[in-house]
């Protein structure tokens, strides 16, 4: 059985370390924060803020605190406030350990796709391009195939690029891809699926 | 030297001109220079170009001034809640230029403190790379991008002392301390002004320096996207 996105979030959470600063996107990324178990980590929203809280009690909504996806949350006890400028420039200098992301397409050099699909509505880049760019280790969370069953492991992107050679490990339904020199290297495999089952699936040079 | 403005409109008399760039506060719809952006509305002041992370929503922050055809041109890094946004864009009437929202903070900043240019690895090897200068630093590739140089600053803070010495209030500090750096001149509209003397010197965001003119008002900060949990998943 490949994994559903709670068991993706779930593997994903195995990679961060107590102590670590982290990243996280929207989407499955967001559920990851329910799997850090007794692991230290100390969440950051890019729109300014260390130490994101869970959602807010019904009623305690506060509209000045908010999350980069634009939700209500809450502040912790260890929670620090900055503005933009400093929260890129934490993004920018490599202070963030790993950020947590989803994608459209993932190459076998680590091009990340993410952004944009020309012809279709273009909504922007957000921090997207920044945090791949500056963070210690980029993370890609992503069902293996879209939906008509293309593969989105590629030997290179089709989309635009949010970054170049910048992921470095991609967990997907299938298993856990690392970008390597010559391709990709299959590190782990769904329960029930096969390095076969991963071959098969995937575009991209697998070695 | 008095900062205190009665409102919105009389704040910016003598400071609006058809053409202009103003930077401006917020992210999403949190610590947005809403009164400002109304007054605008009202002054129909026309072909501006912002530099602001988000356009706002069809009907508060930004979009008030897309309804009304006020904006030329949007310098963003995220427009995606904005339907009369998309409708201009596709249609033509209306420019876009996207930065990537640590680099558009990154040139407020830059232009606030005297820099017309800065590299940063953010973009390299995309469009937003394209056209621009690279140079390689310690065998990693960056591009070069551009200080903002506004002829105005609207930004929202939580309080003012009457020197303009400001404090924000959680993430709605967001682009605020960037943008009021970046502009010629800088108007800010806060919740409260205190008396000077009764903020912490020790814990001012943004030195009164940056700040020509100030009102207080009423503000309706309205919830994109309200998320909760229920008391019993505690």
């Amino acid at each position: 059985m490949p994994w559903d996105r709670n068991q993706m979030a779930a593997r994903a959470a195995q990679e961060l370390e107590d102590g670590m600063y982290v990243n996280l996107g929207i989407g499955i990324p967001t559920l990851v924060a329910n799997y850090v178990g007794d692991k230290d980590i100390t969440l950051q929203s890019e729109n300014g803020m260390l130490g994101m809280g869970p959602f807010p009690f019904e009623g305690e909504e506060d509209p000045d605190l908010i999350n980069a996806g634009k939700q209500t949350i809450t502040e912790l006890r260890r929670t620090a406030y900055f503005d933009s400028a400093t929260s890129f420039g934490m993004i920018r200098g490599g202070k963030i350990a790993a950020a947590i992301l989803g994608a459209m397409e993932v190459s076998e050099d680590g091009d990340l796709a993410n952004w944009m699909i020309p012809g279709k509505l273009v909504k922007g880049m957000g921090g997207a391009m920044d945090l791949v760019a500056g963070v210690g280790r980029v993370i890609v969370v992503m069902d293996h195939t879209n939906k008509h069953g293309d593969s989105k492991v590629l030997k290179e992107c089709t989309l635009p690029l949010t970054g170049k050679g910048v992921v470095d490990r991609i967990i997907t339904n299938l298993g856990v891809l690392d970008v390597g020199q010559k391709g990709l290297h299959i590190v782990e495999c769904a329960d029930g699926v096969s390095r076969e089952d991963i071959i098969a699936a995937t575009e991209a040079t697998i070695v | 030297m008095n900062k205190i403005y009665p409102n919105a409109s009389a704040a910016l008399d003598g400071l609006l001109h058809d053409g202009m760039l103003i930077a401006a506060g917020g992210f999403g719809l949190c610590g947005i220079p809403e009164l400002l952006l109304q007054a605008i509305k009202e002054a129909g002041t026309k072909d501006l170009t912002f530099a602001s992370n988000n356009a706002g929503v069809d009907d508060f922050g930004i979009g008030i001034l897309l309804q009304t055809r006020q904006v030329k041109k949007m310098i963003s890094s995220y427009v995606g809640e904005n339907a009369e946004f998309m409708r201009q864009y596709l249609s033509g009437e209306l420019e876009l230029e996207f930065n990537p929202q640590g680099t558009l903070a990154e040139r407020m900043r830059a232009g606030g403190c005297g820099i017309p240019g800065f590299f940063t690895k953010t973009g390299v090897g995309t469009v937003i790379a394209e056209g621009k200068d690279h140079k390689d630093f310690n065998g990693e590739t960056y591009i070069m991008e551009e200080g903002i140089f506004a002829d105005l600053s609207i930004v929202k803070a939580w309080k003012a002392d009457e020197t303009g010495n400001l404090i924000f209030r959680k993430t709605a500090r967001n682009f605020n301390p960037p943008a009021a750096m970046c502009g010629k001149t800088c108007v800010v509209e806060v919740e409260e002004i205190v008396p000077t003397g009764s903020l912490d010197p020790d814990n001012i965001h943004l030195p009164g320096i940056y700040v020509h003119r100030i009102i207080q008002g009423e503000h309706e900060k309205r919830i994109e996207q309200r998320t909760t949990r229920k008391r019993e998943d505690a």
